[in-house]
């Protein structure tokens, strides 16, 4: 059984976005592929859920960005994505992550600055990095790893190596000059990179739409580097999957660069100390009816997958999620000797004899 | 043994280090085709082809990112800045990005990369071409910071940033573009983090980096004259510093002076005088004495520029009437 994007309830399209400037991906979604889908997006959900109870109890230390309400942008890349590609995230970067396979004790060792951390406790929520599996780091200035992405991209291209740099980013990153840079260079030197913007509607507190001169941040800009304009729904997993894969393809038979802006709401503020009262509670509701997993669960069940299914992978997600935290709780603080250590790559930290 | 200008032991250099090792690759404004606006990378397209040797469009962030982002996926990029005044325009990449992501990943990548770039005054560019900012990159952990003084420390060290496993910026000096040395034929390859003595002397130590090596060396013959023995060391590299070499000396003359291009505040010079102080104070005759550019941009004119940066005859009267008193 298939579904195709073009079935009504794929096409609802987000709150108060004209669904005729959505972009329609060709294809469709076989079912396997859409209970990974829902797999992972569960696995975000359940995950940024513990971590925001775990910054109550203040176990989670510091800051941390949750992707609650736009998990389906992070999951169809993570489908969609072959291993030897390279995740370029945000310091909102825990779901992306989570969806290449990283361990969820890892990131949530990491969370709460333990020595089981992904980065031994030394990055933190806004820098996780799992090269093994692809993830090529979380970068905390805004802009700066669309830049870095480039260089990637630039490499693969170099060896003639079958592999895609994807960077994930906010709307906000479009106003800030690496993100120009970037799409300029990256279509001049024609690298395979796909660069996907999450337009949450928010620059941290400010409404995007206040401070940027177009209506659609990311996809209005793409003319000006020869990109197609790809506005894409992105609370429906199907068609952020197809869309995904569309660019990835491009990229990878030489296409070049592509540029998607995804629309999408975060359901929680900007970051732990932002409860998000600046959105007004009309806008709070209709996304809060337009939930990807609640969206996708509904579309799943009516294409015949059964309730006790799809029951079965939020169970899975439950336990792991409790595993990483009984996990996470019982790893010791890193020692003194994680201190100085991989400065330089000789694994110290000297500068002198 | 050949006479070679410091501008074509750069180029030299790149050569030496392009062949022996494919996934060397070079990028920056007008570095191919242009041969560089310091005419320092001429013949580099034309050997090693477009794929290799990559002109950019002027966005220095996104030069900057695509080296970092190579290195970590196994290139070995060397980036060129133009002017080291324009690292202020991508800073980002280097103090937080690139410095910081070996640490904070706990190892999981490393950065073998060189961003090369033209520092220093002298050429009456005024005050955002001029800047000696060593150490602005001395001041971040997770750079090493390398300025040779001549031709034939251009070719090894630069030979030993790029095949070091670590980020290194290699700040050539634009007023020693022209100059001259002998440099020995074949492949040359130094080592970062050794000082070199370049004169011995009894009296005093003068330690001098980069354009002020040769204006070192120039007044310690003069003091000589005048019957002070004076030694010179080039730094060559701040990170790593050697440390040993410059206590070993000032230990045994008691006499430290540094000759620094950049401004007064926080130039390399205060670093080295606090380890004097922490760790041979027992063996000082006198106060360790800095030679400065005056805490100030730097101006054009240049009969103010040549005020500013510090003179040999400067750095003669200093110590000389710093060894008189």
């Amino acid at each position: 059984m298939t579904s195709t994007t073009d079935d009504p309830a794929a096409t609802a399209g987000p709150p108060g976005i004209d669904p005729a400037t959505l972009h329609r991906p060709d294809g469709s979604v076989d079912v396997p592929t859409q209970l990974a889908l829902y797999r992972q997006m569960v696995r975000m959900r359940k995950f940024e859920t513990r971590a925001y109870d775990l910054f109550m109890e203040n176990l989670v230390k510091g800051t941390s960005h949750l992707s609650l309400g736009q998990e389906a942008i992070a999951a169809a890349f993570g489908e969609a994505m072959e291993d030897q590609d390279y995740t370029f995230a945000t310091y909102r970067g825990h779901a992306h992550t989570l969806a290449r396979g990283t361990s969820m004790t890892g990131v949530m060792g990491e969370l709460l600055g333990r020595s089981c951390g992904v980065l031994s406790g030394k990055g933190g929520s806004m820098h996780l990095t799992d090269v093994s599996h692809g993830v090529m780091g979380s970068y905390a200035i805004v802009g700066a790893h669309l830049t870095i992405a480039l260089g990637a991209a630039w490499s693969a291209q170099y060896r003639g190596e079958q592999r895609v740099a994807v960077a994930f980013f906010g709307d906000g990153t479009t106003n800030i000059g690496a993100f120009h840079e970037s799409l300029n260079l990256a279509a001049v030197w024609k690298l395979p990179v796909v660069f996907v913007c999450e337009n949450n509607m928010y620059m941290e507190y400010t409404p995007i739409g206040s401070v940027t001169a177009v209506a659609n941040p990311a996809a209005d800009r793409a003319a000006a580097y020869g990109l197609d304009s790809i506005l894409v729904d992105g609370n429906d997993a199907d068609a952020m999957y197809l869309t995904a894969r569309e660019s990835l393809d491009r990229a990878r038979s030489g296409g070049g660069p592509s540029l998607i802006e995804a629309r999408t709401y975060r359901s929680s503020g900007h970051s732990r100390a932002d409860p998000g009262k600046y959105r007004p509670d009309a806008e709070v509701a209709a996304w809060k009816n337009y939930d990807p997993i609640v969206l996708y669960r509904t579309r799943l069940v009516t294409r015949g997958v059964s309730e006790a299914d799809l029951d079965a992978i939020e169970e899975t997600a439950d336990g792991d999620v409790e595993t990483a935290t009984v996990n996470a709780k019982a790893s010791p603080a890193p020692g003194a000797d994680d201190l100085l250590r991989d400065v330089w790559s000789d694994g110290g930290s000297s500068w002198r004899n | 043994m050949a006479q070679l200008t410091y501008r074509d032991a750069v180029a030299r250099a790149i050569t030496q280090e392009m062949e022996r090792d494919p996934n060397v690759v070079f990028l920056g404004e007008d570095v191919g085709g242009a041969g560089g606006v310091f005419k320092a990378t001429v013949g580099l397209l034309e050997r090693f082809g477009p794929e290799r040797v990559r002109d950019t469009p002027i966005s220095e962030q996104a030069i900057l990112g695509a080296a970092m982002g190579a290195a970590m996926t196994g290139l070995r990029p060397i980036a060129e800045i133009m002017f080291a005044d324009f690292f202020a325009v991508c800073w980002d990449l280097v103090a937080n990005q690139i410095a910081k992501s070996s640490y904070m990943t706990a190892g999981q990548v490393s950065f073998p990369l060189v961003i090369r770039s033209g520092n220093g005054g002298g050429l009456r560019f005024g005050a955002q071409h001029s800047q000696s900012v060593e150490n602005w990159a001395m001041a971040v952990p997770g750079l090493k910071v390398v300025a040779p003084s001549n031709p034939t420390d251009v070719i090894g060290l630069f030979a030993a940033a790029v095949r070091d496993p670590d980020p290194v910026m290699f700040f050539e000096h634009k007023g020693l573009y022209s100059s001259k040395g002998e440099v020995p034929d074949g492949e040359i390859v130094d080592t970062l983090g050794s000082a070199k003595v370049l004169r011995p002397g009894g009296d005093a130590t003068i330690v001098a980096l980069a354009a002020m090596v040769p204006r070192a060396v120039a007044a310690a013959e003069a003091l000589a004259q005048r019957g002070i023995e004076a030694g010179v060391i080039d730094v060559r590299s701040l990170v790593p510093l050697d440390t040993q070499t410059i206590l070993r000396e000032v230990s045994a003359t008691g006499r430290l002076f540094t000759v620094e291009e950049n401004p007064r505040l926080c130039g390399w010079g205060a670093e080295l005088v606090s380890i004097v102080a922490e760790e041979c104070f027992n063996y000082l005759d006198g106060p360790p004495l800095r030679i400065t550019t005056p805490h100030i941009p730097l101006p054009s004119a240049d009969a103010l520029e040549d005020m500013a940066i510090p003179s040999v005859e400067r750095i003669v009267t200093t110590i000389e009437r710093a060894m008189q008193s």
